[in-house]
């Protein structure tokens, strides 16, 4: 065969896409069957929005309860590999052979060192709204999605580098220090500020603020004060009079460095350098250090010892600072080799001044600006007169003119080239100047100075300059010679640029470059003698203090990298790209404005202008900070990590996998109602969605299960559900689908609210329909109306009212037309299911085609199939549904993807090679303790060295130890050589909690040669040092206890041996419905061998006389397809007319005994490995509405079968009538058969599309056309279908005239008044009754509810399973269900199935029951209490527990009344060993 | 008894839904008094009187069983 060819070369490995509780069934089915599992997760965990959950409907479990032990088994599966933070980029090839290309998105911590610790959030500065608990609370950018989520790691949230950071020149962490100041933590915000710049003080007061340009809230109102906020810093370090050192944590090194100049670049370099571990002599030419910091800045803009205090940072680190030393003269490069430095940095700056260049310029009184600048730093005597004019328009200019008024001068006039808005100086300096009395003239360029007898200086003449720039924006100023205009002053300071002094320096043969700066690389700042580099304004110009800073470090990186012989480019060239926050609704925050000395004040005086901010105001100030970069880059995670496991340096990492089919399960967006004014969501803290609602009720939510509401935490009374926000609605939101869950989830919020509620909680949902139809649904809703007092007013509310209190008005109409007002202290809206953008997205990458809600297409007859063969879907993304639903489906998804893989099962799933275990059962224990100090979380408050030397004395120990974490890799690598040095027997590991952690452990000392069950776990931390932090001595106290009651523990367990039994790989299906042939196919194309047992002498069940699916698939064609292949199938036998009359054994080995009918009754042996029961169900019989006795009166199947037929009586029909719930919602039977309204509906259209001009009319309860059903009862209305609804107290009345004519009276609900219709047709939406069945079930031990449908082990997430192992369902036999949804489960059974079948043995036996024949009295306790059917009496005459069967709950050891029964690893002795040693003071040595 | 009596609590947690709740306490960091000493155990179904009595014999001021 072609195919099986084909199937030879197929990838035996699925990936499955969305780690909601649909991809981890599909991936647990898959990774348990043979396959390798690829499961991709967008979030940092898996466990999706069941994980949000509450509890879940209808038995109330706690959604986490239920969810949490799949999420650690998916977690811990040696077949599943998680994709966490993955999106799926691209992928090629086709089904059995895909390629697919994934992307992760850096997590930024290891998860293979982080143990979930928390440490890292509780350092972290930054919170964001926690979208887990639906934006209710905030949570840290390092983060645990939840506290079980798996992978047990943390996260940090990022939106990428900040703006403010990525502009700064040094990249300093901005968001980072201000967080931190938020924070309050000043010192470590300082210590941030310093590991990028060693100048947090001078550039707090000179920085041009580059950043500040970028800052979002730019686009908000202003700029935040950035520059002020590391003033403030050092100004509080200052204050403090403790100053940081940067700790040189790098070894002491041998090489020597010079730095030639003491600038920002200069000693910057050293900072970085000295950290690095070397030498650093700095030399300098002038007098003192600081270079331009020092004698370029006027003194009352950074005044001299702030500069002092951090140059003498520098200098604690062990800068030498040698002053007053010319290069060129004093020393050379020569020199300095001789001397034996290794590299030296040029950064000599720019202390020349340049001159005009027009007549006179020599004179007296003409003064170059710099040396002015650098002469009035220095203390030096300058003298100038009244009239001084400053030539220029930069920033020196102005520090110029402010210094020479401050010197004394009375008038002073700064003339430039430029226009006012062309100036070169900064606006604010401008704003300084003329605050101080400067005045400015523009559009000026000099011609000549005049001058005196005496050769000085009186005076400039200016002519008009009539454009600086040309075209090209090139400075080529232009002049109108004939505009000229005097100036007189008595001192003129030019002040048009900076030059270097390059004396000295050419002569030692360093290259200078056309412009006359240093010549050096433009990244590596190599000059071209190697040895030399060279950087700061003298190599690019004059530039601010930052770029000095910047270029500094870079300089240290090249020295470093060029002594060590590194590559000097590789990787250099960084791009620092950033994103912006959305800043839509961001409240306006004014920037705090700093106080400064007033302008009178700073006459004549050098005192600093500005004040800078106190706390108060760099408080308020750090507070308007919009958190773009959502992490803050503050690294103080980095240092808290005791675990080395966060990396803020990961990058997005690309992965191609290859896999042989795909399973999408990307789940769902509950739908946002805030774009509607209408439902007062967005504005309204107390009108909550219902995922909100969910968090408030749920026990780690953000009020912690208290019943609270947001506006003010106190206990609401009166709650309203509103019902169809986002669903069945195409005038608001254009979601015109039943989301399905949201009757019943709102019916349970009702319920548990209530029971969180300690006042009388009014409780109303306003509905359209209640949907409750699925198992078990109809009675709770049942109970919420008569038991818990639920009102369910069948309205649509049509405004909702802010009122006084936080309270909400809602004004609706009742079923009586009366308009009524009412107030609620909380709304919520039961918002539906939608498809969100990433689905969307996803589905493009796929090729995988939407229906036109946006939800995969699929068939009804192929119901997880997408149109590209091989990939499939399931859970919310094929549709809307519930969780059992969405498991079964996943299940399917799980065979289905697997069916063309069986040839490549087992060929990449991987197994644990284990040495042999030691026997250990006659040695006298040995027990080895590790305690955990988990980090700092248990050490951190018990006292772990107390509780280690504690254990040494403890009976039978022989080996204590405490580990930092006992979890990582390199301790479990040690606990192994311990074990065996020591010959330790028992193992106790003191630390966290043995839901997670136990597994491991067992590994670990299973992998030293131990048996697993030699392993006992204490507690220490989840529930110790974690709830008694407040308490370290009683949490001391407490874990000794612990330790204690696990030793004692420990020296009573005794390994326990599983078995290995072979497993018979066949099925044995019994009913040959669709659900049936379904699986028997299922299993037989997996390659294993299917009995199929059909009681009737014909395969097919009803399908055979169903006319169409709900989407309109023909069903015949596709059934005759299907029993044709089940008939040719090798892997098939089919017995008919055939019961199964007895059964035994246990997983994996049953055998049963088929009969089969006919004149001579034979009987066949089967061996199977797993039962699937398909039984089925059958149509409801009426007795009501004259069904039998008026020929008229047809049932679904009559309809259906006269339809095929085409039976003349529909076409010549007038008038036809549908009643619903017919033998369903009422007392005899409660449930709602869930597919009759679809069928009435869908025949309804049927007939109204063959004669329009029929009327037909619907008689119904509740219209429960779910999820996409609801598209048909739109059409049904848009076609003229009527439908009136009636109450069952009110039930429609049939009647049959003289004439035979047909009569049906109902109460109109909106007229409110009796109509009679005289049909020709009366259709009963008959309902479904299980097949009677009941030897057949009792012989197989399954159980069935009131109604007689089979039970599911777990309502939720076991919904084909039954307890006892090895046995499944699918089909009408488990409940009413359509089509689709019988083919989907019965798909699941075969996967559930698989995961048995595709072991050649399993292994049995662990933590189960054992009976002592001796003791057993027969009394047949067990037999009862079992809530598993385990124990038999055996031919022997007593108890007996298989050990494959038993679940290890004990339950029947507790009732035994013979105490005959034992369960192992929880005997009575090791349960009571613990009671007794915590009251058993140990006697210690 | 006086007011610093402080009893002494034994507490048989079901593993899959009490235990956990201990555990979610401690993720929550929840406070409550360190003399309770939860025993983990497979199901509520195990716990045996025995247990229950033998515990108040040894000491135990209070048993509660929770699952």
């Amino acid at each position: 065969m072609a195919t099986e060819e084909k199937r030879k070369d197929v990838v035996g490995s699925v990936m499955v896409v969305g780690g909601g509780i649909a991809g981890i069934q599909a991936s647990l089915d898959l990774a348990d069957s043979g396959y390798l599992v690829k499961m991709i997760e967008g979030k940092s965990a898996i466990g999706g929005v069941m994980a949000q959950l509450d509890k879940t409907f209808p038995t109330n479990d706690c959604a986490m309860c239920v969810i949490s032990p799949k999420l650690v088994e998916a977690g811990r599966h040696l077949n599943i590999d998680l994709f966490t933070t993955t999106e799926v980029e691209k992928i090629e090839g086709e089904a059995g052979n895909f390629k697919v290309t994934l992307l992760e998105r850096p997590r930024y911590v290891d998860l293979d060192k982080c143990t979930a610790c928390g440490e890292c959030a509780k350092v972290c500065p930054i919170e964001v709204p926690n979208q887990f608990d639906m934006n209710l609370r905030e949570r840290r950018a390092a983060f645990k999605l939840y506290p079980q989520g798996m992978p047990s790691a943390f996260a940090i949230d990022k939106r990428g580098t900040a703006p403010c950071k990525a502009t700064c020149p040094a990249h300093v962490s901005i968001q980072g220090y201000i967080a931190l100041i938020n924070d309050g933590r000043y010192k470590e915000a300082l210590k941030l500020f310093k590991d990028d710049h060693p100048f947090p003080a001078v550039c707090g007061r000179v920085c041009h603020h580059p950043c500040e340009g970028e800052c979002t809230r730019n686009d908000v109102d202003q700029p935040l004060a950035i520059r002020e906020l590391h003033r403030f810093l050092a100004d509080y370090e200052k204050q403090s009079g403790e100053f940081y050192i940067p700790e040189i944590e790098a070894e002491k090194r041998d090489e020597k460095i010079a730095v030639i100049g003491s600038g920002p670049a200069g000693l910057t370099a050293a900072y970085y350098l000295l950290k690095q571990g070397y030498s650093v002599t700095i030399f300098e030419k002038l007098p003192e250090p600081g270079g331009m910091m020092r004698v370029g800045i006027p003194e009352y803009r950074l005044p001299r010892d702030i500069l002092a205090d951090e140059i003498a940072v520098i200098q604690k680190m062990g800068a030498d600072i040698k002053c007053g030393v010319t290069f060129g003269t004093d020393i050379t490069l020569e020199s300095l080799k001789a001397d034996g430095y290794a590299a030296c940095f040029m950064a000599i700056g720019l202390h020349g001044g340049r001159n005009l260049g027009v007549e006179n310029e020599d004179a007296a009184g003409v003064l170059q600006g710099v040396e002015f600048l650098r002469d009035a730093a220095m203390g030096k005597d300058v003298e100038i007169g009244d009239d001084v004019i400053v030539v220029g328009g930069g920033n020196v200019a102005i520090d110029v003119a402010l210094t020479a008024k401050r010197k004394g001068a009375k008038n002073v006039t700064l003339i430039c080239l430029e226009k006012r808005e062309e100036m070169p100086a900064w606006e604010h300096e401008i704003e300084e100047a003329l605050e101080g009395e400067i005045t400015i003239v523009n559009s000026f360029g000099p011609k000549s100075f005049f001058i005196d007898k005496g050769n000085k200086v009186s005076g400039i003449e200016f002519k008009t300059c009539t454009a600086v720039f040309d075209d090209d924006g090139r400075f080529n100023p232009q002049y109108d010679d004939n505009a000229c205009q005097p100036y007189f002053g008595d001192t003129i300071i030019v002040s048009i640029g900076q030059s270097t002094n390059l004396d000295g320096i050419t002569d030692q043969g360093i290259a200078v470059s056309r412009p006359g700066g240093l010549e050096a690389d433009p990244v590596t700042l190599q000059t071209p003698i190697d040895w030399v580099f060279a950087g700061g304004d003298a190599f690019y110009g004059p530039k601010s203090v930052v770029d000095a800073v910047s270029c500094g470090k870079e300089a240290a990186e090249s020295i470093h990298r060029f002594i060590n012989g590194l590559d000097l480019t590789e990787g250099r060239e960084k791009k620092w790209d950033f994103v912006k926050p959305d800043i839509a609704n961001e409240p306006l925050k004014k920037r705090t404005t700093v106080r400064c000395l007033d302008p009178e004040a700073r006459e004549c005086n050098f005192l600093e202008v500005s004040f800078g901010y106190d706390e108060e105001e760099a408080k308020t100030e750090a507070d308007r900070c919009l958190k773009c970069g959502i992490c803050s880059e503050c690294y103080q995670c980095v240092d808290a990590c005791l675990a080395n496991a966060v990396n803020h340096d990961m990058q997005p990492k690309r992965t191609e996998v290859e896999v042989g089919s795909v399973i999408l399960a990307p789940g769902f967006t509950p739908y946002d109602p805030s774009k509607h004014a209408y439902y007062a969501y967005a504005n309204h803290p107390n009108v909550l969605t219902a995922m909100e609602f969910e968090r408030v009720l749920s026990a780690s939510g953000p009020y912690q299960g208290h019943l609270m509401r947001p506006s003010d935490q106190k206990e609401p009374e009166k709650i309203a559900w509103l019902q169809c926000i986002g669903s069945r609605d195409i005038n608001q939101c254009d979601h015109a689908y039943c989301s399905g869950v949201c009757c019943m989830y709102a019916a349970k919020q009702t319920v548990i609210a209530k029971e969180h509620s300690e006042k009388d909680l009014d409780t109303a949902v306003f509905f359209m329909d209640m949907r409750t139809y699925g198992k078990d649904f109809e009675r709770y809703y049942n109970r919420c109306k008569d038991e818990h007092g639920v009102r369910f007013v069948r309205s649509r509310v049509h405004t909702i009212d802010p009122v006084e209190g936080d309270n909400l008005s809602l004004r609706y109409v009742n079923e009586d037309g009366d308009i009524i007002e009412e107030v609620f202290d909380m709304v919520v809206l039961s918002v539906g299911l939608s498809p969100n953008e990433q689905t969307v997205r996803l589905a493009k990458t796929m090729g995988v085609e939407l229906n036109s809600h946006k939800f995969a297409q699929t068939s009804d007859l192929a119901p997880v199939a997408t149109n590209k063969e091989g990939i499939y879907v399931c859970g919310v993304f094929q549709g809307p549904k519930d969780i059992p639903q969405s498991v079964m489906e996943a299940s399917a998804a799980s065979s289905a993807a697997a069916r063309n893989l069986a040839s490549a099962r087992g060929t990449l799933t991987r197994a644990k090679q284990l040495p042999p275990e030691l026997d250990v059962a006659d040695q006298e224990p040995r027990v080895g303790v590790f305690v955990c100090n988990c980090g700092i979380n248990i050490g951190g408050v018990a006292d772990v060295p107390a509780v280690r030397e504690y254990a040494r004395n403890l009976p039978h120990v022989v080996h204590v130890e405490d580990n930092l974490f006992t979890c990582s890799q390199d301790t479990q690598d040690k606990m192994k050589e311990v074990i065996q040095e020591n010959n330790i027997n028992r193992v106790v590991v003191a630390s966290c909690s043995p839901r997670t952690h136990e597994p491991l452990f067992q590994e670990t000392i299973r992998e030293a040669g131990l048996n697993k069950y030699l392993f006992e776990m204490a507690n220490i931390r989840d529930q110790n040092t974690w709830v008694h932090m407040n308490n370290p001595e009683k949490a001391t106290e407490k874990a000794k206890d612990l330790v204690r009651m696990a030793v004692a523990k420990a020296v009573y367990i005794e390994p326990l041996h599983q078995v290995s039994l072979d497993v018979t790989q066949s099925a044995l299906v019994i009913g040959g419905g669709v659900a049936g042939l379904e699986a028997a196919v299922g299993i037989a194309d997996q390659g294993f061998q299917a009995y199929l047992v059909e009681r009737s002498g014909q395969l097919g069940g009803n399908a055979l006389w169903l006319r169409q699916t709900w989407q309109g698939e023909e069903v015949s064609p596709y059934v005759e397809a299907l029993i044709e292949k089940v008939r040719n199938h090798k892997h098939i036998r089919t017995f008919l007319d055939a019961e199964v009359i007895e059964t035994g054994g246990i997983l994996g080995n049953f055998h049963s005994t088929v009969a089969t009918g006919g004149e001579t009754m034979t009987t066949a042996a089967i061996e199977h490995g797993v039962t699937i029961i398909t039984t089925g169900g059958k149509e409801y019989q009426p007795s009501e509405y004259l069904y039998g006795e008026h020929p008229d009166v047809l049932s679904h199947k009559d309809l259906d079968i006269a339809m095929t037929d085409g039976d003349q009586r529909i076409a010549d029909a007038e008038s036809t009538v549908f009643i619903q719930c017919v033998g369903s919602r009422n007392e005899e039977f409660p449930s709602c058969s869930r597919i009759c309204c679809t069928h009435s509906v869908k025949s309804a259209i049927a007939i109204k599309k063959q004669k329009p001009e029929m009327n037909v009319y619907i008689l119904y309860r509740d219209i429960r056309t779910y999820g996409f059903r609801e598209d048909l009862y739109r059409l049904a209305r848009e076609l003229g279908v009527i439908f009136i609804r009636f109450d069952m107290q009110a039930p429609p009345q049939v009647t049959k005239g003289a004439d035979d004519q047909l009569s049906v009276t109902v109460k109109d609900h909106i007229l409110g008044r009796p109509i009679e219709i005289t049909p020709d047709l009366l259709i009963l939406a008959t309902g479904v009754r299980p097949n009677a069945n009941k030897d057949l079930f009792e012989l197989f031990k399954v159980p069935i509810n009131a109604e007689g449908f089979l039970v599911e082990a777990h309502a939720k997430l076991r919904p084909v399973d039954f307890g006892s192992e090895g046995i499944f369902m699918a089909g009408l036999a488990h409940y009413p269900k359509s089509i689709d949804e019988t083919i989907a489960q019965a798909q699941a059974a075969v996967s559930r199935a698989s995961t048995v079948l595709s072991k050649e043995a399993i292994w049995v036996g662990g933590v189960t029951a054992e009976v002592d024949p001796d003791k057993c009295a027969v009394c047949c306790t067990c037999v009862r209490t079992c809530p598993y059917n385990v124990p038999i009496i055996g031919p022997e005459g007593y108890a007996v527990i298989d050990a494959a069967g038993c679940q290890g709950c004990g339950c029947c050891v507790a009732e035994c009344p013979g105490k005959a029964i034992t369960l192992k690893h929880f005997t009575d002795q090791q349960l009571i060993a613990k009671t007794v040693a915590l009251f058993t003071e140990c006697v210690t040595a | 008894m006086s007011a610093t009596f402080e009893p002494q609590i034994v507490a048989f947690c079901c593993k899959y839904c009490a235990y956990a709740a201990g555990d979610l306490a401690g993720s929550m960091r929840l406070n409550y008094p360190s003399n309770v000493k939860v025993v983990q155990v497979p199901c509520t179904g195990r716990v045996d009187i025995l247990h229950l009595l033998r515990a108040i014999e040894e000491g135990a001021d209070a048993v509660y069983v929770a699952g």
